[in-house]
């Protein structure tokens, strides 16, 4: 009984000490005060107005949206043809794109980010939206082939040899039987592959144009540099935003996987 | 656009051996240090954590570990920019001499999560029925711990140590948003020689020695092999 309270008050603990950062900004992003610590008697929305109206702002926001997407959704196509091309190839072959395949993930992110813009420059378009856009991409690739393999390894591969039997092409039976298959390993690969990119701030910060902004690089300017607290009290209300929103992710993602495991069970 | 003009004069190798010696050696060693602190450090904390949550009943379908996991869907940056808000509302940034301990916390903070999923991956996955077996045989729940539970949960480390110590190494993010400018690590080195001096040639000496030292780790500790559950092991995070 008391192992269990003594557990139990541990893990609230950690937990509390986990969520403290968030709670203080999410309760001050209802406080007009400039700075965190000094309360306001202004209480409201103030500040979620200010963020609307700060298109300087609400311009990153969607700047890194967009270029979520779009490396998104470029790593998930060559994720899914470099997984499905690995795995019908010869186990040398397999192994040593494997191998490749890992390095990003291993390596420092400041190395691979030096790379990518110096080989970006030699082949003369420096530090531009495409250099950016292969940032992104070399980054979150491996992650969408890392989750699509385990479903290309689960896949019954009677039924593809079946298709090629009746008569379908390659192509063909690639897209009837293999996609439809892998699609739960392509759609996590792709979200996995949003949420890396919206989280990056050193290969962004290399490869970005100078003149672009992220999220990741906009709040780093604002605190990195701007001395102990934030000149920007409207990115308190980004932050709960974004809290919410990844809140009503989990949850529905987690409803959707339960009630999925609990039709699977009952079948 | 300044980047590659190969003058012989900086590719000097004179100078690569001056810029390795005495500014990327040293600071190695502080960067390296930090890291070490942090992943023993979030060990700690998280082990516990881990083996609490593998035991107790009301995390059925592991519910309270997505608690533990949810903060990694906030933006990295902005999640330490919170822990800066945190920190100076305690009052942690009275003094300068708080600069290394902040970092420390930030680090901590940041990855303790990546701690926590492979400790409690493992530590689901131990059969009851040796410690059963330890306690049957004698042992005090502590040997039984010591004897058996560690040993076992040992993957669990060794792929926590593995997510947790080359970035705290060498992504500058955490110690200079939190460090107040008193506390450089590597990667921060590379940056300012790229960025600031514009000095392109120091940046990928300097990257290039830390390719070379974590290529060298790789496979001095044979991770080219296991990298797989790491890498598979951060998929299933998210």
């Amino acid at each position: 009984m008391v192992k269990k309270i003594i557990g139990g008050s541990y893990i609230t603990l950690v937990l509390f000490l986990l969520y403290a950062p968030i709670l203080l900004l999410f309760v001050y992003s209802f406080n007009m005060s400039r700075e965190i610590g000094i309360w306001s008697p202004e209480w409201g929305f103030d500040l979620y107005y200010k963020l609307w109206s700060n298109t300087d702002l609400m311009e990153t926001v969607v700047n890194t949206i967009v270029l979520a997407l779009a490396a998104g959704f470029i790593s998930t196509v060559l994720g899914t043809m470099g997984a499905i091309g690995m795995f019908y190839s010869s186990r040398r072959v397999n192994r040593t794109m494997n191998e490749l395949t890992k390095i990003p993930i291993i390596n420092a992110e400041v190395v691979t980010a030096i790379s990518i813009a110096l080989i970006c420059t030699m082949f003369g378009f420096g530090r531009s939206y495409a250099s950016l856009l292969i940032g992104h991409v070399v980054l979150t690739v491996p992650f969408v082939v890392l989750s699509v393999i385990p479903k290309l390894k689960q896949m019954d591969n009677n039924l593809y040899e079946a298709v090629l039997d009746l008569g379908a092409t390659p192509t063909k039976a690639i897209f009837l039987i293999v996609i439809p298959e892998i699609l739960p390993g392509i759609i996590s690969g792709f979200l996995l592959a949003i949420n890396i990119s919206l989280d990056d701030y050193i290969i962004t910060s290399f490869t970005k144009p100078s003149t672009f902004k992220t999220i990741s690089t906009y709040v780093y300017d604002a605190y990195a540099k701007g001395g102990k607290s934030s000149s920007v009290p409207a990115l308190r209300a980004l932050f709960a935003i974004i809290f919410v929103v990844m809140i009503a992710y989990v949850v529905i993602h987690s409803f959707i996987q339960s009630r999925k495991s609990r039709l699977e069970g009952s079948r | 656009m300044n980047g590659l003009k190969f003058s012989r004069k900086q590719l000097g190798i004179p100078y690569a051996v001056f810029l390795i010696a005495f500014v990327v050696v040293p600071l190695l060693f502080v960067s390296f240090g930090l890291a070490i602190i942090t992943t023993i450090v979030s060990l700690f904390i998280a082990y516990p954590v881990a083996y609490i949550l593998s035991k107790t009943k009301f995390n059925k379908g592991g519910v309270l570990l997505i608690l533990f996991i949810l903060p990694l869907w906030i933006n990295f940056v902005l999640r330490t920019a919170a822990m800066k808000e945190l920190l100076y509302f305690v009052g942690m940034y009275k003094s300068n001499s708080f600069s290394f301990i902040n970092t420390l916390i930030g680090m901590v903070y940041d990855y303790l999560p990546f701690v926590i999923m492979p400790l409690y991956s493992v530590l689901v996955k131990i059969d009851k029925s040796y410690a059963e077996a330890s306690a049957d045989l004698g042992a005090k729940p502590v040997t039984t711990f010591l004897s058996v539970t560690l040993p076992l949960s040992m993957p669990g480390i060794v792929s926590a140590i593995s997510m947790v110590l080359l970035p705290t190494t060498t992504s500058y993010v955490i110690s200079d948003t939190l460090g107040n400018g008193n506390v450089t690590i590597v990667g921060k080195i590379i940056e300012t020689q790229f960025l600031t001096m514009d000095n392109w040639h120091a940046g990928s000496t300097i990257a290039l020695v830390l390719l070379v030292i974590i290529f060298l780790s790789m496979f001095l500790s044979g991770k080219f092999t296991e990298a797989e559950d790491e890498s598979a092991g951060r998929a299933n995070l998210w």
